[in-house]
């Protein structure tokens, strides 16, 4: 009794319930909503029931498309995957040479940080075009924009955080002999590394905007490109489960980096406690 | 052999002298502590011997030949802080410097050479009482035991001369005692040159076998930065009985 709000802890249980609780209120709220639109109209397509959701999803991931024979789910979700990781995966490898040349090596610094900067602040979205007269439409112009839009912040942010490790341990490094290439490989390599996973964790929101734009614009397969087909037949039922699909995807692989980092890189966790 | 011969070396900021007519003949083998106020020039003398960076006037010679113009395997470092790699163990921490030396493209050793470096980093490691801890990372040790893995890191490449900021600076009494012990056995055993920096005075007297006390000798009340400190007293300790008495005439009290 008696004790101030900031000062109330809650137990596990406690925690489930209340973090359970948007989530129920948003269900509830979406149930009754679209119960008094389908009973006004049978044939409204705005807030579909649960049930059609359902059957959709269904068909989605069951059920071979008429035309192209593929289950359109699965079809959508890989070609977006392969797209998003190839293009993260590129980004990733010139953000850590980017980062580590940047951070490490004053003549690389004064050559290339202006123009990193400035390629930073070029909007990715407004040179898509560009992209596409240079790497025609399909996929490469949709990796592409992925690595444009997320290898500036990527080399950015690593090229800081190397020149942010302590000078003492390029100076201990070299009291021990290290040669440039030897330090930044035993050294500055297995030190940013896991920043770079969580760059890349902080960096997937966007990557994911790039694709789905990408997509939506010129594609014939993926995850976006679905989403805005359909989008003009109405077809909330489609598009409802392909956004919680898409959330779901996103927030898998920040777990699953999450785990890596804590998985390949033990040190870090070691003497916090 | 290690001499040191430091000529009239200056150094100076854009707004501060800090360093000024610094001259010195240190023989081979000798232990120096640098005692001083804070904020004399101390690190940034150390600094200029490790080749971080240039004095803006004179020349410092090792073995008569002017000191190579960066860090390199000939001069240790330990310093107060992130004196080693967190990423490695302890005892990769030691190998570090072997691997280093024995494999230039990968900077790492394996197989019967790796075996090989880190039995060498085990009798450096029960030197120092660290052959407990090879497994733990730095950041699992205490400030002492890190500070005896940055030694151990420093002597696998067997330095000629050995450079420390205020080592124990962070370490209780108890420990700073085992320390004294550890790095004068490790001196007598190899016989480099050591700089090592203290607050401490009873320390830097009961280490060294020579004393380098810096201050400022002029002083311009209206700009601070005009000179700057130079050694004030030069104490080769031959005779350790009159300890005492040369604490008692040094210009400023022991912090
Ligand atoms: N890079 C720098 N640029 C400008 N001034 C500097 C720089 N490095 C050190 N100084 C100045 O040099 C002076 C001496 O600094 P230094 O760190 O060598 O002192 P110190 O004797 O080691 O002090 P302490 O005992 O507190 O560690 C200080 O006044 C400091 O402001
Ligand atoms: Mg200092």
């Amino acid at each position: 009794m008696g004790r101030r709000i900031i000062n109330r802890r809650l137990g596990y249980g406690g925690a489930i319930f209340w973090g359970a609780l948007p989530f129920l209120a948003f269900v509830m709220l979406y149930a009754t909503f679209s119960a008094l639109r389908l009973a006004d109209n049978p044939g409204d397509k705005l807030l579909p029931a649960f049930s059609t959701i359902g059957n959709t999803i269904l068909r989605l991931a069951t059920v071979p498309d008429a035309r192209t024979g593929g289950i359109l789910l699965w079809v959508d979700t890989e070609a977006s995957l392969m797209r998003l990781g190839i293009g993260l995966a590129g980004a990733s490898v010139l953000g850590l040479i980017g980062g580590i040349a940047i951070g490490l090596i004053p003549y690389l610094r004064a050559g290339l940080s202006p123009v990193v900067a400035v390629i930073s602040m070029v909007p990715p979205m407004a040179i898509l075009p560009i992209l596409f007269i240079v790497f025609g439409l399909d996929e490469l112009s949709k990796v592409m924009l992925i690595i444009i839009g997320v290898a500036p912040f990527l080399i950015r942010d690593l090229a800081m955080k190397v020149s942010d490790m302590p000078i003492e341990l390029l100076i201990k490094a070299q009291t021990l002999g290290a040669s440039t290439w030897q330090i930044v490989l035993r050294v500055v390599l297995p030190q940013v590394a896991p920043k770079l996973v969580d760059a890349i964790r902080l960096s997937l929101g966007a990557a994911w905007l790039f694709l789905i734009s990408a997509e939506a614009i010129a594609a014939t397969d993926g995850l976006g490109y679905r989403i805005f087909l359909v989008r003009r037949y109405l077809a909330m039922d489609v598009i409802l489960p392909y956004v919680a699909w898409i959330t779901l995807l996103a927030f898998a692989m920040d777990w699953v980096l999450r785990r890596f980092n804590r998985l390949c890189f033990p040190w870090l966790q070691r003497g916090l406690s | 052999m290690s001499t040191l011969s430091v000529r009239n070396v200056w150094m100076e900021y854009a707004d501060q002298v800090v360093l000024e007519r610094v001259n010195l003949e240190i023989p081979s083998g000798e232990f120096c502590a640098l005692v001083g106020p804070s904020g004399c020039g101390k690190t940034t003398f150390l600094r200029l011997l490790l080749s971080m960076e240039r004095p803006t006037r004179g020349t410092i010679l090792l073995d008569d030949a002017p000191l190579s113009a960066e860090p390199g395997p000939g001069r240790g470092v330990v310093f107060q802080k992130y004196s080693a790699f967190p990423h490695l163990t302890v005892s990769e921490n030691v190998i570090l410097g072997l691997e280093f030396a024995g494999s230039p493209v990968l900077g790492k050793l394996f197989g019967a050479r790796r075996r090989a470096a880190l039995d060498q980093a085990e009798t450096i490691l029960a030197s120092v009482g660290l052959s407990g801890a090879r497994d733990k990372y730095p950041a699992e040790l205490s400030g002492g035991m890190q500070q005896r893995l940055a030694i151990a890191q420093t002597l696998v490449r067997k330095p000629k001369v050995l450079l420390m900021d205020e080592p124990f600076g962070a370490l209780d009494v108890g420990t700073k005692a085992q320390m004294y012990e550890l790095i004068l056995a490790l001196w007598r055993e190899v016989r480099m040159t050591v700089f090592m920096v203290t607050h401490d005075l009873k320390e830097g007297f009961s280490l060294a076998t020579r004393v380098l006390a810096f201050d400022k000798v002029r002083l311009d009340p209206d700009a601070p930065g005009a000179y700057g400190a130079t050694v004030t007293f030069n104490l080769p300790l031959d005779e350790k009985a009159e300890r005492a008495d040369i604490v008692a005439k040094l210009p400023f009290a022991p912090v």
